[in-house]
């Protein structure tokens, strides 16, 4: 079967990007392969784990499960825009010095879903994080020690 | 796994998109959120050859509380209203707040930001939370088609797995959420094996008390059945009586009897059937509460 394609215009990490994609290209895909922004991981694809999580206009988003032409004039934020230059966000830090990865497959969407956790409750307290990054699937660090990192990286932002 | 071939269509209205759905036939599905459906298609168990969008569509991206003509005020929700936005709004938490309750128990967050309440009613699993609240609660379901709009009552709207009654050219435009009177309490209860597994099963129940007595009450089980199910004989238990233990007790062995559940790997359906039972208690417990504290609340006035 043939299928057209679309054109769209979106923002992606502060950069506008034209592009032309097939109807059925995931807004993953589309990142990982057109982009070269392969931070963006992708699990299960079918939206059950959350590695694959953006934030589309802010808010956190399963990119396996939302098609590239549907992001057509939004802006776009993945994993690689946390620290354009060689200093980690503090978030980062607070993951590295916490331990919060071990083989790393979660971090990417891991890190945008607290981020978008500590924008939206910069007092974020344990019992909060844990419930909002159980969005995320991890099968490495057992969660706490992303809760720790949640924790103080919240803290070291607020000041 | 990748989605299989499709065309994708935007429409920018529910008229635009309803003379795409008569166009196309029934090789057409709507996408709004797509927090089922393209999970469905990569999973390749779902191949529409069309896709109409209808998440930008500016008329069905709206969500507020009607003028109801007989005083009663509605909750209306457009088709490309995502199920955060109705979950965080006041005017849910006024008129409806079994669904913004109903909505925090389905899915991520993540999910929510892009998932639809009414794709999820549209979308009819039996299994899911929002349209057991919208059944609870009672509403209407606005569809649009081609030649105009028509309105079903909640209650005729499921027919069985996944189905409703809508005909394939059209589309649920909106939905309305009828309001209860002061007085009215809600509860809405699930068990799931882990925080984030499909429901095993659900309760969904509101109560309404005048002079401490139940003069409308409402009860809907999901995932144990074919649809959610409105259990009409736990209502007839509950009419007349002081939503004391009791009465809920009976109410909720009312509600589980001569259900059929299915079995699948997160229960067995006599274990479904059991927790159907706990749950509708717990539900009208909390019904009960609320519209007891409403009813002490509004007297005072
Ligand atoms: S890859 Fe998208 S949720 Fe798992
Ligand atoms: S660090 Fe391995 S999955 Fe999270």
């Amino acid at each position: 079967m043939n299928t057209s394609s679309h054109e769209i215009s979106l923002t992606v990490n502060g950069r506008a990007v034209e592009a032309t994609v097939e109807s059925r290209l995931s807004l993953a895909d589309f990142l990982r392969r057109e982009l070269g922004l392969v931070g963006t991981h992708l699990g299960c694809e079918q939206g059950a784990c959350g590695a694959c999580t953006v934030l589309v206009d802010g808010r956190s988003v399963r990119s396996c499960i939302m098609l590239a032409v549907q992001a057509d004039e939004c802006e776009l934020r993945t994993v690689e825009s946390l620290a354009p230059g060689l200093a980690m966000h503090p978030l980062q830090d607070a993951f590295h010095k916490h331990q919060a990865l071990q083989c790393g497959f979660c971090t990417p969407g891991m890190l945008l879903r607290c981020l978008e956790l500590i924008e939206e409750n910069p007092d974020i307290t344990d019992e909060e994080a844990r419930e909002g990054i159980s969005s995320n699937s991890c099968r490495c660090t057992g969660y706490q020690y992303i809760v720790d990192a949640v924790v103080e990286a919240a803290e070291q932002m607020r000041q | 796994m990748k989605s299989p071939p499709f065309e994708y269509k935007r429409a920018e209205g529910a008229e635009e998109a309803a003379a795409l759905l008569n166009e196309l036939g029934s090789d057409a599905r709507i996408l709004a959120g797509g927090q089922s459906l393209l999970p469905l298609m990569n999973l390749r168990l779902a191949s529409p050859a069309f896709l109409v969008d209808i998440s930008r569509a500016g008329d069905l991206k709206f969500l507020h509380i009607d003028n109801g003509s007989s005083g009663a005020s509605p909750l209306h929700v457009g088709a490309a209203a995502t199920q955060r936005d109705v979950e965080m709004s006041a005017h849910t938490l006024r008129v409806a707040p079994i669904l913004a309750e109903a909505i925090a128990n389905a899915g991520q967050v993540p999910v929510r930001h892009r998932g639809t309440v009414v794709g999820s009613i549209a979308h009819a699993d039996p299994s899911a939370e929002v349209p057991a609240a919208f059944l609870a609660q009672g509403g209407s379901v606005i569809a649009q088609s081609l030649g105009g709009r028509r309105v079903i009552p909640s209650e005729d709207f499921f027919d069985g797995v996944f189905s409703t009654v809508l005909e394939e050219v059209e589309l649920v435009a909106s939905v309305r959420v009828d309001e209860w009177p002061e007085g009215s309490g809600h509860g809405f209860r699930e068990l799931s094996v882990t925080a984030e597994s499909w429901p095993v099963a659900i309760a969904a129940a509101l109560i309404h008390i005048t002079d401490g007595e139940v003069d409308r009450a409402s009860v809907v089980l999901g995932g144990v059945g074919s649809t959610p199910l409105w259990r009409p004989e736990a209502e007839a238990i509950l009419m007349g009586s002081d939503a004391g233990a009791e009465a809920i007790e009976a109410a909720a062995e009312a509600a589980a009897a001569g259900l059929e559940p299915p079995s699948d790997t997160f229960g067995s359906g006599a274990y479904r059937k059991k927790m159907a039972r706990v749950l509708t208690r717990r539900a009208l417990a909390d019904a009960a509460e609320r519209a007891g504290a409403a009813e002490r609340a509004g007297g005072k006035q």
